[in-house]
């Protein structure tokens, strides 16, 4: 829904300030979105003065370094810091990303904003709720059709085709893309995202599927494909160098095969 | 927690309305078509500039000048109709607001329309005789 200004209870209001330790040498300050929606505050802007010279090149070493140092109560997700699973992806110095492959040496100036991933409703802090995220993905059955019965052993796939799926199934689903998107920010609800197009794609070119007419037809819609206007926020931010726009368009060309 | 839908329903809404592809195509056709048109419209529009009543009259009567003007207004003010849709389809989410602006959208390019291409005809029929 376009939004041009936050409703009252969503303005983010000044918060508290951490000093840093006595005796840090090199200090980098880390400007934090804090809410809780349990509560009956609004969000607001914490920062830390980070002794960063003690703490891991990475923004999600500066984050654990100030959860387990100077305030407890700060809730992201993180789990594998490489790059892989995708779970702290947060936006940092106004752009998505992942906090475990961005360095906080990458953000300019003294201070490093850190917010959620934009549009999304906050469970707490950096902590998004990604359901119909998910749901979107799981949506467009991201699971090999087939019609003809099982071969004895695996489906067949030629190197050249199973080249097709490159810049495509490294996709580790961080919805950095997706809440990078402003047609996903108007039209969440009904446009799909760039990320659940880019899997809808993977399959839509896998020489093993048989469904691709189905999963056409479950595409060709205004909102659930054509949303998608080639803004290219998508290509820009993916931590992973990822393309979803160009997924998008040849998925949009394949509907025009169908036809033309 | 507002209700009791399944994410899965909410993300499948009311599902593909099976259309979309044709809008995309004619969004496209119309743009490549519109390059020479347009520029054989500013090509049109310095040489008529320099004109008096009678020669303009005269460049309009041309079977040429007028099919290519009319294909002008036409061409443009569909391709005007269906990025303005988009716009509204982005931006506007109240149903009534949407209807209202989606239909002002159709009826003012179909109106201009609708006058370009009678007022072309007109000149170009009768020699611009009143």
């Amino acid at each position: 829904m376009v939004e041009l200004a936050l409703p009252k209870n969503s303005r983010v209001q000044k918060g508290q300030h951490h000093p840093a330790p006595a005796g840090a040498k090199k200090v980098k300050t880390f400007k934090v979105y804090r809410y809780d929606p349990e509560g009956t505050e609004n969000p607001r802007w914490d920062t830390y003065d980070v002794d960063v010279e003690a703490c891991g090149p990475m923004v999600l070493d500066a984050l654990i370094y100030i959860k387990n140092t100077m305030d407890p109560t700060l809730a992201f997700r993180r789990s594998c810091r490489e790059g892989v699973c995708g779970s702290c992806a947060m936006n940092i110095g106004g752009r998505n990303t992942l906090a475990c492959t961005h360095g906080w040496e990458e953000v300019p100036g003294q201070t490093c904003t850190i917010s959620p991933l934009p549009h999304m409703p906050v469970i707490k802090d950096l902590v998004p709720d990604m359901t119909l995220f998910y749901a979107q993905y799981a949506s467009i059955e991201p699971w090999l059709h087939t019609k003809t019965p099982e071969p004895q052993g695996e489906w067949l796939q030629t190197p050249a085709d199973r080249e097709k799926l490159d810049g495509l199934y490294e996709c580790i689903l961080c919805a950095c893309c997706s809440t990078s998107c402003p047609s996903y920010w108007w039209n969440g609800d009904k446009y799909l995202g760039p990320a659940a197009l880019l899997h809808a794609y993977r399959w839509l070119i896998d020489s093993r599927d048989e469904a691709t007419g189905e999963r056409l037809d479950d595409l060709e819609d205004p909102f659930k494909l054509y949303r998608c206007h080639t803004i290219m926020n998508c290509a820009q931010v993916c931590p992973k160098g990822l393309n979803p726009a160009k997924a998008i368009a040849e998925v949009k060309k394949m509907l025009v095969d169908r036809v033309v | 927690m507002t209700d009791f839908r399944t994410p899965r329903s909410r993300a499948q809404g009311l599902g593909a309305a099976g259309h979309g592809v044709s809008h995309w195509i004619s969004e496209r056709v119309s743009s490549v078509a519109l390059i020479p048109l347009v520029l054989w419209g500013v090509f049109a529009v310095l040489r008529l500039a320099r004109s008096d009543y009678d020669m303009a009259v005269a460049w309009l009567s041309s079977p040429v000048n007028a099919v290519l003007l009319a294909l002008l207004a036409v061409v443009s003010l569909m391709h005007m109709h269906s990025g303005m849709r988009v716009v509204v389809e982005d931006y506007i989410h109240r149903r009534i607001t949407k209807a209202g602006l989606l239909l002002l959208n159709l009826f003012v390019c179909a109106l201009f329309g609708a006058l370009a291409l009678f007022s072309i005809l007109k000149v170009a029929l009768s020699g611009g005789a009143y």
